[in-house]
């Protein structure tokens, strides 16, 4: 501050990033929040004491874990197998639904705004519930097991991509629009060699992301019936084996870090 | 033959982009429309296959009234008129061939385009139109691997796929260098009178136009001052179209290198025994 005016008295020597308002406003907004976190956790009604000792309950856990009961590996391949099925089957059922959808989505290319009211009210419902809500309204309808699995995966996923995708869809290039349309080319096929091309890079790579997100997401479908490793995990947790969780969560996290790996190297590869 | 009388288009909010704009071209020529920006150029071109709807008026090609046309209707008539735009818009992730094939998209079928499965006799005229506009061997390549001058020729040949009756040409040199756009505009003038098809050309470049033009029109906000042939262009009449200018740098100042022009680089070259379009304007025998 004082520098300035040595330099040159031409010039200003004293500047501030935000106004004496804005200063205001920020330290309310800052106020607020502090104020909301407090709240937060008077209302929880939180136990200190569990909250305290959490680094020994921690540390205890561990110890009961180990040695992993490797002796459990070979039961555990199937379930681990069916888990991925899920996710793959999961992810190319809600792929065939989400692309139409994302179209009627699109501002660009949707009908009319009823259209885009039905396509964005599904693409939000599908996001709104979670995959374990959609599971256990999926168990309900088809009984426990992989297919109530296979469409929670894919319902929770079609909002995902056709959010995604619409989105891109909004985005793409008018003046490549415009020439299509002026080659007398029909609705369908403007969205086809016109619109299509531009979004596939987005199709591809929301569809592969969202298919590494599955596999995380249907080891616990298990939790509530739908299939997968989560049956073996949630009963081997409730039995106290700790050994085998160990030998399941080691799995999984191996799983998960391969599917990571594959979808990262193939949406690198799109262009 | 191209016949639009009274044109007007006027914007949301009472812009009036075309104030009654009348225009006839009855043979296959290459028309040059200048005048500033905003003067209308884009507006008057974008009227004609109705990706701008004209407010009142009437657009006649061949006799068939467009402005009235059922999209169904406008549809077919759109695959009859070829486009060529300023920034190619060319389908970038697509490959130069099936760029060029979306030319026929207004004659074949949506499974047809799915399955990129063009009838044959469209596949050998894409071919022999890239060979054409220099483009020989580049049809695997992806559009986005090319050059711009080698994009606006992609943008020609597909234009050129539909079989047009006429050509609408939106500033096709303005994303360009000087020397690509006279090869381009040369290229433009010179598929034109090969195949019969009457251009109408937006341009900037003052020079460029009367050096690839058989005609030019001038717009000036909204109404046509001036439709002659490229001689008329005097310094007044520049000055009624763009405003008071020192013109004697503009006129007839286009550098004169057209020999040394199919050398090197990466452009390819255009067919050589064609005179250039600047020598049969000056000539006056504009190819009936």
């Amino acid at each position: 501050m004082n520098t300035g005016a040595q330099s040159s008295g031409s010039y200003p020597d004293i500047w501030r990033r935000f106004s004496p308002a804005e200063s205001v406003v920020r330290t309310l907004w800052l106020m607020l929040i502090v104020f909301t976190a407090i709240w937060s956790l008077r209302n929880l009604d939180i136990t200190w004491e569990y909250f305290l000792d959490a680094h020994i309950q921690a540390g205890d856990l561990l110890t009961r874990m180990f040695p992993p009961d490797w002796g459990h590996t070979g039961q555990i391949l199937d379930p681990l197998l069916e888990t991925i099925h899920i996710a793959t089957l999961g992810t190319i059922v809600s792929f065939a639904i989400a692309i139409p959808l994302a179209f009627l989505s699109a501002r660009n290319t949707t009908p009319n705004w009823l259209t885009w009211f039905i396509g964005r009210f599904f693409l939000v419902s599908s996001r709104s519930i979670n995959t374990i809500v959609w599971a256990l309204v999926f168990v309900a309808i088809f009984g426990p097991g992989a297919m109530a699995g296979i469409w929670a995966i894919a319902f929770r996923s079609i909002g995902f991509m056709g959010k995604l995708i619409a989105e891109a869809i909004e985005e793409v290039d008018e003046g490549t629009i415009e020439a299509i349309e002026a080659t007398g080319a029909s609705r369908l096929k403007v969205l086809l060699i016109g619109v299509l091309p531009q979004v596939m890079p987005v199709i591809y790579g929301t569809t592969i992301y969202r298919w590494d997100i599955n596999i995380r997401e249907s080891t616990v479908l298990g939790f509530v019936g739908a299939g997968g490793i989560g049956i073996e995990l949630y009963s081997s947790i409730n039995l106290f084996r700790w050994p085998e969780v160990a030998v399941m969560l080691i799995a999984v996290l191996l799983v998960v870090i391969v599917s990571e790996f594959v979808s990262a190297t193939a949406r690198q590869k799109i262009t | 033959m191209l016949k639009i009388s009274d044109l007007v288009k006027e914007y949301p909010g009472g812009l009036r982009a075309l104030d009654g704009i009348s225009l006839t071209v009855s043979e296959p020529q290459v028309v040059a429309v200048i005048g500033s920006s905003g003067a209308g150029k884009s507006t008057l071109i974008r009227c004609i296959n109705r990706l701008v709807e004209p407010t009142s008026g009437s657009v006649r090609l061949d006799g068939e009234e467009l402005t009235t046309l059922s999209r169904r209707a406008l549809r077919r008539a759109r695959s009859h008129i070829g486009m060529i735009f300023q920034e190619y818009n060319l389908v970038e992730r697509l490959t130069v061939m099936e760029n060029v094939l979306s030319g026929r998209l207004g004659s074949v079928s949506l499974w047809q385009a799915f399955r990129r499965n063009y009838p044959s006799e469209d596949v050998s005229a894409a071919f022999e139109l890239l060979d054409r506009v220099g483009l020989k061997g580049r049809h695997d390549d992806r559009a986005d691997a090319l050059s711009g001058g080698q994009r606006q020729r992609v943008g020609i040949a597909r234009a050129l796929m539909q079989k047009p009756k006429l050509l609408l040409v939106d500033e096709p040199t303005a994303s360009l260098d000087p020397k690509t756009s006279r090869q381009i505009m040369r290229l433009i003038y010179e598929l034109a009178h090969e195949r019969g098809t009457p251009a109408l050309v937006n341009i900037h470049d003052v020079a460029l136009a009367q050096a690839s033009a058989d005609r030019v029109i001038a717009l000036s906000d909204g109404t046509q001052v001036f439709d002659g042939t490229p001689e008329g262009l005097s310094p007044e009449v520049l000055n009624d179209i763009y405003g008071e200018e020192d013109w004697s740098a503009t006129i007839r100042k286009v550098d004169d290198d057209d020999n040394g022009d199919e050398n090197g680089d990466t452009e390819a070259p255009v067919e050589k025994s064609k005179p250039a379009p600047r020598d049969i304007v000056r000539n006056g025998a504009v190819a009936e």
